[in-house]
């Protein structure tokens, strides 16, 4: 202890003695050595920390002032967005802050997949990972079902009834998770807990996890070199620098720039051409009336596609989970023994590239009605998504893959 | 500039006054929150005209007095015209349900947010789309929504445009309407009126928008002297980094 700045005296000292704060400190941010080489894709991780922080408390705001009942709910998200000082504020921040959040966890996992952070010994550090974004997922289904619109109706109507799909158990499933025969105010209600103390709780636990997890086994980089097996007198990685002060001020530019494109949304854009905030939600639940068109928000609009590319409805759903589900066996399907992109061989980046590429093809489809030329460009490009994970185990369990030579010291950018 | 503008659109607008709401598509209404007296203008018909039927629950008129510069006193005035009604409250209708439901068939449907769930233009078609169609209840129809079961209510402003049939490909295919006798209002008055109309809904349908929009300019102002300050401390704190 006696190392340790502040634990020789003064009030730090005395906390210092009964709590390890400054121990803490300086293992997670003082003396935390990470890569130097740090890209634009790494101000992710510590943007989706920021998003998670934004949604929390402007969260907590909304519920001082939502109704979770079917008469009330909707009238008082307007009564929020009219009456409420600021209330308007506080909704378009929590309703752009849930689409942010997928777009910077899926740059984060982008990231992920360039530079190979989920191999050895990061496995444990990616699955902690998928767990945050499978929960994710739950939160914001069950956060897209508090306004109590149209969408919000039809869309948990289509996603409950996908476990309805399931053989021998499907139908009373389904009736356990609405409480009742139809979605209704039990359902609501049960969304409300879940989505405002059950599933943040898990995140949270999951990001604690997901972080010490990295910070036990250290950040990869660019380069996907282990800094740690080259290290000065001190017993400091060469090629790393503090956490702090270096990465906070750089994070801290990174999400100023996140912060200007979060307000101009917020600001000008906040239904962002109906992708962030659909059209039929500005129209209370109507059991009796379905709209023309239903479609998930735009972060489930892969998974959504899948589900419609297969004409089975059971083998759909099977598809759809299997395609969130494969994610976690990410580690032990590639056998590469070169981590980052830079020094993999031409199969991978082309193959990477095409992963990309029917992600976001598969988000466009699943906003279009499924009709003809669209139903085979899913199946085509759900054949693609699947694909990419089955040739990455070819290409590296049989050794197919020509890496590059990896150097010994990161390249700065 | 404005004037020539205006002047423009008056001469202009009487040339497509034929076949003025297209059969297919929107007209745009180009509505804006930040134009006072158009919204000014269009509370007045939104409570003359729509709100014997109509209401707007969500929204209260004393907000409508703060943000389109009424008092209290002018809107209970000049605005409300259902009886026991105070500017502290929401926008009802006179109209009883069951009424409506006898008269029409359904209720009138609550306007608050007409405008942000099918968007301005869509209104803004609406209102320009009403036409002569003997075979309704109320003898007119309207290209947005086929067999409306309201009446046009504007007739008396507008006139009642007729339909313009014409034989495609062996169908005979309603291609246009046409005015023949304008009502109180030119064509152009009747345009802007409704636009102003629409700029109204738009306003109620999300009454934040002019104050968000203005406040957003600050905000990210603030946030661009922000930017160049983390640069500068970025870029300081990493000069010995090679």
């Amino acid at each position: 202890m006696s190392e340790t700045r502040g634990s020789s005296g003064g009030l730090m000292g005395w906390v210092d003695e009964r709590f390890p704060a400054t121990k803490m400190w300086n293992e997670h941010v003082g003396q935390y050595y990470a890569p130097k080489n740090f890209n634009f894709w790494y101000y992710f991780g510590s943007l989706a920390l920021v998003v998670l922080v934004i949604q929390i408390l402007s969260g907590i705001w909304l519920t001082m002032n939502y109704q979770p009942s079917a008469d009330r709910a909707f009238e008082s998200v307007e009564y929020i967005m009219r009456d409420v000082d600021w209330g308007w504020l506080i909704r378009y921040i929590h309703t752009t802050g849930a689409s942010a959040f997928f777009v910077v966890v899926y740059l984060h996992m982008a990231r992920a997949l360039l530079y190979g952070s989920y191999q050895k010994p990061r496995e444990l550090l990616w699955v902690f990972g998928v767990l945050i974004y499978v929960s994710l997922m739950a939160e914001a289904f069950f956060g897209y079902m508090l306004p109590w619109g149209q969408m919000s109706f039809w869309g948990a109507q289509v996603i409950i009834s996908l476990f309805g799909a399931i053989p021998v158990i499907g139908d009373q499933l389904a009736l356990w998770i609405r409480g009742d025969y139809v979605i209704s105010e039990i359902t609501l209600n049960r969304f409300f807990a879940l989505h405002v103390i059950g599933l943040p709780l898990v995140i949270i636990g999951l990001v604690v996890a997901h972080i010490l997890a990295l910070h036990e086994v250290g950040s990869n980089n660019p380069d996907g070199i282990e800094i740690k097996k080259n290290k000065d007198a001190n017993g400091n990685p060469k090629d790393g620098i503090p956490f702090h002060p270096y990465y906070t001020v750089k994070d801290t530019f990174g999400l100023i720039v996140f912060l200007i494109f979060f307000s101009i949304v917020v600001f000008y854009v906040p239904e962002f051409f109906g992708l962030f905030i659909e059209a039929p939600n500005f129209e209370p639940a109507n059991p009796q009336v379905t709209p023309d068109h239903i479609a998930p928000v735009w972060y489930f609009t892969p998974h959504y596609a899948m589900l419609r590319a297969i004409p089975d409805s059971f083998g759909g759903v099977v598809v759809m989970g299997a395609a969130v589900a494969i994610l976690f066996f990410l580690p032990w399907l590639d056998r590469g023994r070169v981590r980052s992109i830079r020094y993999r061989g031409l199969g991978f980046k082309v193959a990477v590239i095409l992963f990309f590429i029917s992600f976001v093809v598969l988000g466009y489809l699943g906003l279009q009605p499924a009709t003809g030329l669209y139903t085979i460009l899913a199946r085509i490009f759900t054949a693609i998504y699947f694909g990419f994970f089955v040739f990455l185990w070819v290409y590296t369990y049989f050794g197919l893959e020509k890496t590059k030579p990896v150097p010994e010291r990161v390249t700065m950018p | 500039m404005k004037k020539y503008l205006m002047i423009l659109t008056l001469v202009l607008v009487p040339a497509f006054a034929v076949g003025a709401a297209p059969v297919n598509g929107k007209l745009s209404a180009d509505v804006d929150p930040h134009d006072k007296e158009s919204l000014q203008r269009g509370a007045q018909a939104f409570a003359n005209y729509c709100m014997a039927c109509h209401q707007a629950e969500l929204m209260r008129y004393n907000r409508v007095a703060r943000d389109l510069g009424f008092s209290d006193e002018d809107v209970e005035e000049f605005l409300i015209f259902t009886p026991g009604t105070l500017a502290v409250d929401v926008m009802r209708n006179a109209m009883r349900q069951e009424d409506s439901q006898d008269w029409f068939g359904a209720p009138a449907p609550d306007l608050t947010m007409t405008a942000r769930r099918h968007g301005p233009d869509w209104v803004y078609t609406f209102l320009n789309s009403f036409y002569k169609d003997e075979n309704q209840p109320f003898g007119v129809n309207n290209l947005v929504i086929s067999g409306v079961s309201m009446p046009h209510v504007l007739q008396e402003l507008q006139g009642l445009p007729e339909p313009v049939y014409e034989d495609v490909d062996g169908q005979e295919r309603l291609v246009g309407l046409e005015l023949n006798q304008a009502g109180m209002m030119s064509p152009a008055e009747y345009r802007r009126f409704t636009r102003d109309l629409t700029n109204f809904m738009d306003y109620i349908a999300e009454p934040v928008k002019a104050e968000r929009q203005r406040l957003g300019v600050y905000v990210i102002g603030f946030l661009l002297i922000l930017l160049v300050l983390t640069y500068l401390l970025k870029k300081e704190f990493w000069r010995d980094v090679h």
